[in-house]
């Protein structure tokens, strides 16, 4: 866990990238997170918010069930956010518990970002999370939604510098 | 128990319980919920080339990114093998329509099968569903910063503006696929 710790206490620096630091790659750190992994990928099948057929619904404004998922999770993560905040707790590591505010900027990225992001959710279905659910749950053709992923995110990466933000 | 649990998961039991993993992955690592970041992640990890925006320390930042989404992977596994997948109860209007963009009148599945097969992926539906669909899945989620889970969930939680926006816009894209690209190419 110490160096799960000084990983994070250290600014993120392109030195520090360079340098590769492979041993804070500690597997035993990553068991609570694949751990955490495997029940949000169980609520996401067995609650059907993976289904093609859900997001056409939610798109065709035709069934409560999606708007019912989001809002209840989004209230349910605000009344925890505001607990933690006036409690004032700590994370396991002992770091105070922190959301980094997202910078605004010209606002660009997220008005074109999110509508490109949303024309792919209605075509594949599904979105980043949904996509290794379904390919574990036997829906196999979406590993290759998750290759063209991968290869759209690689894709703006390499557009990046030349992308309004 | 088990029987009850292979039900479908209502709304007021699967919303609940997703948005608790906001507070959960914060008390464990003071990590965000948000899975768009895995796919940074992955670039970095596997596909070669400098890009600036790969060159990062991914095994320190996102390592637990990774972990999680393989977590996922094996949620999709027991989901399927140990509670069994449902085909979804969808509103008759939906089916209606589906089966008049010609992908079928039986909801079987999480899926159509028409669409989301090995074999269609040779047809213009299952391209564009399968590889455009992920394609633009990848693209947008890493240039709005964000995805459902990212900025609807975490975001809009913490009362971020640039989430709220990413949610209206990433709905406007939605409604521009169902609404025009679909019946267009279909």
């Amino acid at each position: 866990m110490t160096t799960a710790v000084r990983s994070r206490s250290q600014p993120f620096s392109p030195a520090t990238a360079r340098r590769g630091d492979a041993q804070q790659l500690r597997l035993s750190g990553l068991v609570p997170y694949a751990l955490m992994g495997t029940l949000f990928g169980i609520v996401l099948v067995k609650s059907e918010v993976v289904s093609w057929y859900r997001i056409q619904e939610m798109f065709r404004f035709e069934s409560f069930h999606m708007y019912g998922v989001l809002g209840s999770a989004f209230f349910t993560a605000f009344v925890s956010l505001q607990v933690l905040k006036r409690l004032k707790v700590r994370s396991r590591t002992g770091e105070p518990i922190t959301v980094p505010p997202r910078s605004l900027g010209k606002g660009y990225r997220y008005w074109i970002g999110g509508s490109i992001f949303g024309i792919g959710w209605a075509l594949s279905g599904a979105c980043p999370g949904p996509l290794f659910a379904l390919a574990g749950s036997g829906v196999t053709v979406y590993l290759m939604t998750a290759v063209t992923a991968i290869l759209g995110t690689w894709t703006y990466g390499y557009l990046r510098p030349r992308l309004p933000h | 128990m088990l029987q009850w649990l292979s039900h479908p998961w209502p709304w007021y039991v699967a919303g609940p319980l997703i948005g608790l993993f906001v507070p959960a992955l914060l008390l464990i690592g003071n990590k965000q919920l948000g899975v768009s970041g895995s796919l940074r992640a992955l670039c970095a990890a596997v596909v070669p080339g400098k890009v600036e925006f790969f060159s990062y320390d991914w095994k320190g930042t996102t390592a637990w990114n990774l972990a999680f989404v393989a977590g996922i992977f094996l949620g999709g596994v027991i989901a399927a093998t140990v509670l069994g997948v449902t085909s979804p109860a969808i509103s008759a209007h939906t089916r209606d329509a589906i089966a008049g963009l010609g992908m079928g009148s039986q909801v079987t599945g999480l899926a159509p099968v028409s669409v989301f097969t090995w074999k269609a992926l040779l047809t213009l539906r299952g391209a564009t569903c399968v590889l455009l669909g992920g394609f633009l899945v990848g693209f947008g989620a890493s240039y709005g910063g964000g995805c459902t889970s990212g900025h609807g969930i975490t975001g809009l939680a913490s009362l971020q503006l640039p989430s709220l926006i990413a949610m209206i816009a990433i709905f406007v894209g939605g409604l521009f696929a169902t609404f025009v690209i679909m019946p267009l190419i279909f």
